[in-house]
């Protein structure tokens, strides 16, 4: 269910010079932030969990999934591409699995890895705040990855549907309406670093079992969903 | 011997129908695809590359379906009219991609590659080639796998005349091996110098079907109208109307020259110059007046 030409030409895709750069601008404004912070303040666990919370988890790492999880199919669509991935005798969802283990591994490396290092910037791992916000990143890139590397697969505009979500659904109404948390990646990802901290420093508004379910089943939906569309895409530039 | 079966295809996008109620057997050998510029060719071609349902009816490939068959692709190659590839891989980086999908190594990118005689810029990147060399590349790709059969839509686009015949050339030995070549195309000349079969498609209709010799047959065997001038018109007009290839002739006296209209093309080319010579009549100028490929296609149709 691997395919490792498929992954090749997707990291390649991915990775080329523009697209880096825009990956690797959050997590290095991330990492700058930090060190300020740092530097005036010393170390805080609540301006660790602030900073962590509102700023990574909440804004960088959708931010990053929405990169590269449209990023990852979107372009070779728009472009009409993608028919030399499906002018072969590769299974459809193939292609798609393979193109999300691209997006996650991705997304995974630009915000969590930097979230880490944030993490020991700001206040030194003390109470468990750096590892419990970095399992909280590599647990909503996998979601992140699958709904968004969908998105790019169902519309040409998935970065614009992307940002949006990301930035309105996420960061604005999550913090307005009780109900949209629920149905957040941030928030079940949220639950899952609870579990790995000690204290409640780290909380979430939803809890564990309805996190991991939710999370199970939008990622296995959104990559499921996105293969059977791929199997009957109608390729752009048609009479 | 593989043979690609459309069997009563219709395609219609909303109300709009591009293909309409199609039926060809395209067997081995080059077949060329005429039609003008949204005759609904690309959308047949997607359709027979298995990249679009057909609305009704089916495409086959000898006896298995096209649409949702991964599998076929072992036997067909695909030459789109994008020009997307991978801009960011270099020519041999692409083919050998093509063949790692297929479950081949490099041994087989690198023949492809030489089948294209693109060895010598194989190393740069797709994005400093020519149309010519971006089009050589895409053959390659298709032809990694050595399929059986080959769909190839507007190939000769944008080609100059030196790359054109070397794709026509690869495509006839194609075509001699024993496989089956498709290739659309909207002028007459080139699917005319290249395939032993054409089928031409007009406003999503299957307007005909043959050799080269029936459709250019097709073609002459219409109404034509000329434009003629010669040191005496009105003798040549009275020569002329007395032969049944005449249906008439008006002496346009502003233009000083004679329209005329022909209904047997064979034997009003053939009577001309003899009328003219027995006369002692000298012709300026012999022009036809609609030879457009479009007013072609729209006498094709109607017929």
């Amino acid at each position: 269910m691997y395919d490792p030409t498929v992954a090749r030409l997707t990291y390649r895709a991915l990775l080329g010079r523009r697209r880096a750069l825009i990956l690797g601008a959050l997590p290095l404004l991330l990492i700058v932030i930090s060190v300020a912070v740092r530097a005036l303040s010393g170390a805080d666990d609540q301006v660790a969990v602030d900073l962590l919370g509102g700023f990574a988890l909440a804004t960088m790492v959708p931010i990053i999934g929405v990169i590269a999880g449209t990023g990852a199919i979107g372009p070779e669509i728009d472009d009409g591409s993608v028919v030399y991935l499906l002018a072969k005798p590769v299974k459809r969802p193939t292609i798609m699995l393979t193109k999300l283990i691209v997006a996650i591994a991705v997304t995974m490396a630009f915000s969590a890895i930097p979230t880490f290092l944030a993490g020991l910037i700001l206040n030194g791992n003390g109470q468990q705040i750096a590892v419990a916000y970095t399992v909280a990143a590599l647990v909503a890139s996998i979601a992140y990855a699958a709904m968004f590397l969908l998105l790019g697969t169902v519309t040409r505009h998935a970065v614009v549907f992307g940002l949006v979500y990301a930035l309105v659904w996420e960061a604005l109404f999550g913090s307005l309406v009780d109900g949209a948390r629920t149905l957040s990646v941030q928030q079940w990802a949220l639950a899952v670093a609870h579990e790995v901290t000690e204290g409640d420093l780290v909380t979430s508004d939803v809890g564990l079992p309805t996190a991991v379910i939710l999370l199970t089943v939008v990622t296995a939906g959104a990559t499921w969903y996105a293969g059977q569309k791929l199997r009957t895409l109608k390729l752009a530039g048609e009479e | 011997m593989t043979t690609l079966n459309i069997d009563h295809v219709s395609r219609w996008f909303g109300n709009v129908v591009a293909v309409n109620d199609v039926t060809m057997t395209i067997g081995p050998g080059v077949t060329g695809l005429l039609g003008p510029n949204g005759a609904g060719k690309s959308t047949l071609i997607n359709m027979m590359g298995g990249f679009l349902a057909p609305s009704t009816g089916s495409v086959t490939l000898d006896g298995k379906p096209v649409w949702r068959n991964e599998q076929i692709y072992k036997h067909i190659g695909i030459v789109p009219e994008r020009e997307a590839m991978y801009d960011f891989l270099t020519g041999r980086e692409f083919v050998v991609a093509n063949a790692e999908l297929h479950g081949l190594g490099a041994k087989a990118a690198q023949r492809a590659l030489a089948t294209v005689e693109m060895e010598y810029a194989q190393d740069r990147k797709i994005s400093t080639y020519s149309k010519g060399m971006r089009q050589r590349v895409k053959m390659a790709s298709a032809l990694v796998h050595e399929p059986s059969l080959l769909l190839l839509d507007e190939p000769f686009n944008g080609m100059d005349p030196r790359q054109r015949m070397q794709l026509m050339d690869l495509l006839r030995r194609m075509g001699d091996e024993g496989r089956t070549v498709l290739f659309s195309s909207h002028i007459l000349e080139e699917v005319e110098q290249l395939a032993a079969h054409i089928e031409v498609i007009v406003a999503g209709r299957h307007a005909a079907s043959g050799d080269f010799r029936r459709i250019r047959r097709l073609m002459t065997d219409r109404p034509h109208r000329y434009l003629v001038r010669s040191s005496d018109d009105r003798a040549l007009a009275a020569a002329l109307i007395a032969d049944p290839s005449t249906a008439g002739i008006e002496v346009d006296v502003t233009e000083g020259a004679l329209r005329i209209q022909a209904v047997d093309f064979g034997r009003f080319t053939a009577l001309l110059p003899r009328v003219a010579r027995d006369h002692g009549i000298r012709l300026l100028t012999v022009s036809p007046s609609d030879e457009s490929l479009e007013s072609v296609f729209s006498y094709l149709v109607a017929a």
